[in-house]
C-alpha cells in the first residue's frame, strides 16, 4: 500500500484525535469510581464527621504531651529534624495559649493559662481552605467521614495549601526525610515520604480502618476524646454539651473539628 | 523569520553567550536543588513561598502590561504606538515564559507538574492561573508572529488577527487579576486578604511594565537603526506616571485601613516590612529602598519638563522598575507570611543557589526577549514608517 504525505498526515491527525478522545473518556469513567478497598474491614471505626476534644485539665506534665506526640510521630514515621528548625516536619505539637489563640491575649489573664501549652494538630475543617486551593486534589476532604486527607503521591509540592491553612498545620519536606527517621523505630506498615511533598495529621485514617482509635488518643489516657460530631450520643458530643470549649480561629468560617476544654 | 536571529554583530553574540553563561550556572544550581530538595533555598515551614513566587507574581504584571501599548493602538487608533506594539507583545511572551519557569522551579515535585492538567481542579485558583497564562502566551505568540510576518512581506495583516487582538486586550488584565486571587482569597493571611489587591497588582503592573518597555525602547534605539519613536516613549512616560501615582495611592489606602482601624493582624505585616517586628527587621532596608525609589520616580515623573528629558525619564523608569520589583517581587510575598499563623516570626532571605536559579530564569527571559527583539528590529529596520509611526504598505499601483 502506498500512501502520500497528505494521506499520512490525515491519518495521523485522526488517530491523534481518537487517542485523546479515548483517554479522556476512560478518565471520565475512572473519576466517577471512588477509590475503594476490596471490602471494608467490619471492625473499622466509622463516623459522619470525626472530631476531637482536647481536655487541657488532664495534661499535667510535659510528659503527658510528649506521649501523644511520640505516639503519632512514631506511628507515622514523621522525621525528627533538629538541625534546622525551618525544615521541621510536625503533625502534632505544642504551642502556648497566646500563640495558639492569637488575638485572644489578655495581659492580666492568670499566668498558668498565658503560657499553657496546647496540643496543635490539623483541625480537619468542615470547610477546609487547603482543599479549596490545592490544584491537584492531592489534599481532599473524605466524603464519608470528613477527614482532610493527603495524597503524597499526587502532591506536586506547590505549597499553596500551606499558604491556605490558617492553622499552620502543614509541613513540607524541604529535604529527604528518610535519614531523619530512626530506623530501629520505623513503622513498616506506614509509608515514609520523599522530599518535595506536603504532609500533616490525617486523624489516623489507617488505624480507624483497622478499628483502632488515633495513636495520640490512645496514648493520652483519656485527655483526648475522639468521636463522631454528627452522632448526638458520641463521646465528643457528650463533652461538648456539658463543658465550655473553644476552637482556634472559628471566625474564619473554616469549621475546625478540634475543640479545647481549658 | 527565525533566521534573523542568527545574524548579528560581535556585541550581539557577546550578549547571547553572556546570557547562556548565566543560564548554565543557574542550571547547575537547579540540578543541586533538584537533587537535595527546596531545603537549599531560604524558604521554611513558616515562609513557604519566597523569591521564586515573588518573581512569578511580578512578571505576570510585566506580561499583562503589554496591553498598555496594544490597547491605545488598536482601540483608540493611537498611531504613535504602532512601532511599539510588537515590542510590548514580545516582552509579554518573554515575561510569561519566565512566569512558567518560576512556578516550575518552585515545585517540590516538578516531574509531577502535569498533575495540574491530569486532575483539573475547578476550585483552585492555580488551575485558572495556568489556563489564563498559557492562553495569553498563545495569543501573544500568534498575534506577534502574524503581524510581524505580514509586515515583513509588506502586506496588511490577515483579518482574523484583529478579533484575537481585541481578545488579548481583554485577556491581559485577567492574568493579573487571577494572580492576585491566588493571594486575596486566603483566609487568615491578613496582609493579602484585601479586596484591593487585584487593583493594586494592575496599577503596579501598568507602571512597572511600561517603565521596563521605556528602558528597552531606549536600548533598541541606541543599538539599532530602529527608532520606536520619541513621542511614543513620551506617551509611555505618561502612562508610567499615572499608574505609579495610582499604585502609591492604593498602597496608602492599605496603610490607612490597617493603621486607623488599629487591628493588630492588619498592621503586623506592614510594621514588619517597614520598621521591623519584635527585633526582626531583615526586610526593612530593601523596603525603604523601594519607598525612596518610588518617591524619586514620582518627583521626576510629575513634572513634564523633567519627564521630557529622556535621560531623566530613563532614570525615573529604572527607579519605578526597581521599586516595584522589590515591593512586589519580594516584600508582598514574604510580608504575607510574617508573622506566621501563631504570630511567631521566622525570617526569610534567599540563598545563593536560589539567587542563581532566579538569575538564570531572568537570563532565559532576556534570551527569549533578545532573540524576538532581534527578529522584530531586523524586520522593522527594513520597513518604511510615515511621520505618525504607521508602517507604509506597498500598494499595487506603486
Amino acid at each position: 500500500m502506498s500512501i502520500n504525505r497528505r494521506e499520512f498526515l490525515k491519518m495521523a491527525g485522526i488517530s491523534t484525535i481518537l487517542g485523546i478522545g479515548g483517554v479522556s473518556a476512560v478518565q471520565g469513567v475512572r473519576n466517577r469510581v471512588e477509590a475503594s478497598q476490596v471490602s471494608q474491614n467490619p471492625e473499622a471505626l466509622t463516623a459522619k464527621r470525626w472530631a476531637m476534644v482536647v481536655d487541657m485539665s488532664k495534661f499535667k506534665s510535659e510528659q503527658d504531651y510528649q506521649k501523644c506526640i511520640n505516639a503519632c510521630h512514631l506511628s507515622h514515621n514523621v522525621p525528627h529534624i533538629t538541625d534546622n528548625p525551618k525544615h521541621e516536619v510536625k503533625w502534632i505539637w505544642t504551642e502556648t495559649y497566646e500563640h495558639a489563640f492569637p488575638g485572644n491575649e489578655d495581659e492580666y489573664r492568670a499566668e498558668r493559662f498565658q503560657h499553657m501549652p496546647f496540643l496543635m494538630l490539623c483541625n480537619h475543617c468542615e470547610n477546609p481552605p487547603c482543599v479549596r486551593v490545592c490544584p491537584t486534589q492531592a489534599t481532599f476532604k473524605r466524603k464519608s467521614d470528613g477527614i482532610v486527607m493527603m495524597d503524597m503521591h499526587r502532591c506536586i509540592g506547590c505549597r499553596f495549601c500551606m499558604a491556605g491553612c490558617p492553622y499552620g498545620a502543614r509541613s513540607f519536606n524541604y529535604k529527604n526525610p528518610r535519614p531523619y527517621i530512626d530506623e530501629s523505630k520505623e513503622n513498616l506498615e506506614f509509608p515514609t515520604r520523599m522530599k518535595g511533598v506536603v504532609e500533616k495529621c490525617t486523624f489516623c485514617y489507617e488505624r480507624l480502618a483497622k478499628g483502632l482509635k488515633p495513636a495520640c488518643v490512645e496514648a493520652s489516657n483519656g485527655a483526648l476524646i475522639f468521636g463522631d460530631l454528627e452522632d448526638p450520643n458520641s463521646a465528643v458530643r457528650k463533652v461538648l454539651s456539658e463543658r465550655f470549649t473553644i476552637r482556634r480561629k472559628p471566625e474564619l468560617g473554616t469549621g475546625p473539628s478540634v475543640y479545647y476544654i481549658i | 523569520m527565525l533566521e534573523k536571529a542568527i545574524y548579528g554583530g560581535r556585541r550581539y553574540w557577546v550578549w547571547i553567550f553572556f546570557l547562556l553563561g548565566l543560564i548554565s550556572v543557574g542550571f547547575l544550581a537547579y540540578l543541586y536543588q533538584f537533587k537535595n530538595g527546596l531545603g537549599v533555598t531560604g524558604m521554611s515551614r513558616d515562609v513557604s513561598w519566597g523569591l521564586y513566587i515573588g518573581q512569578f507574581t511580578f512578571l505576570v504584571g510585566v506580561a499583562a502590561s503589554g496591553v498598555m501599548v496594544v490597547l491605545p493602538y488598536y482601540l483608540h487608533d493611537y498611531k504613535k504606538f504602532g512601532r511599539l506594539t510588537i515590542l510590548g507583545e514580545f516582552l509579554a511572551i518573554a515575561a510569561v515564559i519566565m512566569c512558567m519557569l518560576f512556578i516550575f522551579v518552585d515545585l517540590g515535585q516538578p516531574l509531577r507538574v502535569l498533575n495540574v492538567i491530569l486532575h483539573p481542579t475547578l476550585n483552585s485558583v492555580m488551575f485558572y492561573d495556568m489556563l489564563v497564562l498559557s492562553g495569553y502566551l498563545f495569543l501573544n505568540v500568534l498575534i506577534g508572529w502574524t503581524v510581524l510576518g505580514a509586515e515583513r512581506k509588506e502586506v496588511a495583516p490577515p483579518k482574523w488577527v484583529k478579533p484575537l487582538i481585541i481578545l488579548s486586550i481583554a485577556w491581559a488584565p485577567s492574568i493579573h487579576t487571577v494572580t492576585a486571587f491566588l493571594y486575596a482569597g486566603i483566609p487568615g493571611r491578613h496582609f493579602w486578604l484585601t479586596a484591593i489587591l487585584a487593583a493594586r497588582f494592575l496599577a503596579s503592573a501598568f507602571a512597572g511594565g511600561p517603565a521596563l518597555l521605556i528602558i528597552l525602547a531606549l536600548i533598541v534605539r541606541k543599538y539599532t537603526k530602529f527608532d520606536p519613536g520619541k513621542e511614543a516613549i513620551q506617551s509611555l512616560g505618561k502612562i508610567v506616571t499615572y499608574c505609579m501615582y495610582v499604585n502609591v495611592f492604593f498602597l496608602g489606602l492599605e496603610l490607612f485601613t490597617a493603621f486607623y482601624s488599629q487591628i493588630p493582624g492588619h498592621m503586623h505585616s506592614f510594621v514588619y516590612l517597614y520598621t521591623g517586628l519584635e527585633g526582626h527587621s531583615k526586610l526593612v532596608p530593601i523596603m525603604w529602598l523601594s519607598s525612596i525609589l518610588a518617591v524619586v520616580a514620582l518627583v521626576l515623573l510629575i513634572f513634564p519638563k523633567i519627564r521630557k528629558n529622556e535621560s531623566l525619564l530613563a532614570l525615573a523608569s529604572i527607579s519605578v522598575f526597581i521599586s516595584l520589583w522589590i515591593d512586589k517581587g519580594f516584600g508582598l510575598v514574604v510580608g504575607g507570611f510574617v508573622p506566621n499563623p501563631f504570630e511567631r516570626i521566622t525570617e526569610y532571605w534567599p540563598t545563593i543557589p536560589e539567587a542563581l536559579i532566579t538569575l538564570a530564569v531572568w537570563a532565559i527571559g532576556f534570551l527569549v526577549l533578545t532573540v524576538l527583539y532581534k527578529i522584530a528590529v531586523s524586520i522593522k529596520e527594513e520597513v518604511v514608517f510615515d511621520k505618525y509611526g504607521e508602517k507604509q504598505i506597498r500598494t499595487e499601483t506603486e
